[in-house]
């Protein structure tokens, strides 16, 4: 029962804080500085995620060989001007690949 | 009517929601094993649709933690969406009631493949294209993930833990390339939030990211030039020395 609780009190949270962010007057974004803000706001977020999800295990840093060597192929196949499908493939193929051989 | 920047936001946002939606087996099987019945890792799925508050949440369970704080946790993780919706308020012009229905899905995914097109109209494509198919596939995906628990085995075997960050890098990387700020604000949040990991609760160094925004729009202004072209790229170039530590603190 209590489980149920948190499920439903977890999505009207995330939800509200959804909505609260597409309802917020627009007179918040008039200032030049607010607006290029929230415009950072992504790069820095997705960026701290790639970061997090790539390095962190719970709450230790810790250097997962096949998990990194993924995200250089992805990084490789970027600068190679890869399609998008081929990018998350090649990440997702040499971590796989790697773990396989027991790395 | 379709034009070719539209043509590609859609393909962008169908492959994001094929790829990380397939992550919600990895979910559906996490929440099992954390001890969910399948009806409430369909339900989490569906409610709360936001990958990192769900594992963030049944990670509590699993542990045998206290509801209420896990709960609260995962809502708090959740806050970088508020300011998702922010930036994506103007762009996807929704008015009124839609805005209730749009507001559940402006999440990571659906904001990174919309903030990577280059005009307002591929944007709203990418969005939509993005929000119902992860929708779709997302909460698919955490049924039969749930379903399947045990035959799956880790998804970590499939190296699906990597598809969400080179999903996202490939979704920053023309913003990265083609600003000098854009690489100095990410550099700076990914080195806030690794730092940060080993210190505050899962979520919070995500969230206290966003003061690499602020330090760009600091930097902007004391900056001589408005594109920044004179400044050096050092931060760039010197990325985090991290702090390395064995499987557990």
């Amino acid at each position: 029962m209590t489980v149920w609780i948190a499920v439903v009190a977890t999505g009207l949270g995330c939800y509200a804080l959804k909505l609260a962010g597409l309802v917020a007057p627009r007179r918040v974004l008039a200032d030049p500085r607010v607006r290029r803000f929230s415009e950072l706001v992504p790069v820095a977020l997705l960026t701290a995620l790639v970061a997090v999800q790539t390095l962190a295990h719970g709450r230790a840093v810790v250097l997962d060989g096949p998990r990194l060597a993924g995200l250089a192929a992805a990084v490789i196949s970027l600068l190679l001007r890869a399609p998008f499908l081929i990018v998350l493939l090649a990440a997702a193929v040499v971590t796989a690949g790697l773990r396989a051989f027991g790395l | 009517m379709d034009s070719p920047l539209t043509r590609s936001a859609v393909r962008d946002g169908l492959g994001v929601g094929l790829a990380v939606g397939l992550s919600g087996l990895a979910f559906g099987a996490a929440a099992v094993a954390a001890g969910l019945g399948v009806a409430q890792a369909c339900v989490l799925s569906l409610v709360a649709f936001s990958g990192a508050s769900q594992f963030a949440l049944i990670g509590v369970v699993a542990g045998g933690g206290n509801m209420i704080a896990g709960a609260v946790g995962a809502v708090l993780l959740g806050g970088r969406n508020g300011l998702y919706g922010l930036r994506l308020a103007e762009t996807l012009r929704v008015r009124g009631w839609r805005r209730l229905l749009t507001a559940h899905l402006v999440i990571d995914e659906t904001t990174a493949v919309a903030t990577a097109q280059p005009g307002p109209r591929p944007a709203r494509a990418g969005f939509w294209a993005t929000a119902i198919s992860l929708f779709t596939v997302w909460n698919l995906a955490t049924l039969l993930g749930a379903l399947g628990a045990a035959r799956l085995g880790s998804p970590e075997t499939y190296g699906l833990d990597v598809v969400g960050p080179a999903a996202f890098l490939a979704l920053l990387w023309p913003r990265l390339t083609a600003g000098r700020t854009e690489r100095r604000v990410a550099a700076l949040a990914a080195v806030v939030a690794v730092a940060a990991t080993p210190l505050l609760p899962a979520g919070v160094p995500v969230m206290l990211s966003a003061v690499a925004a602020l330090a760009g729009i600091v930097g902007r202004r004391s900056g001589a030039e408005p594109d920044d072209r004179g400044e050096t790229e050092s931060v760039t170039a010197s990325l985090p020395p991290m702090t390395v530590s064995e499987e557990d603190p």
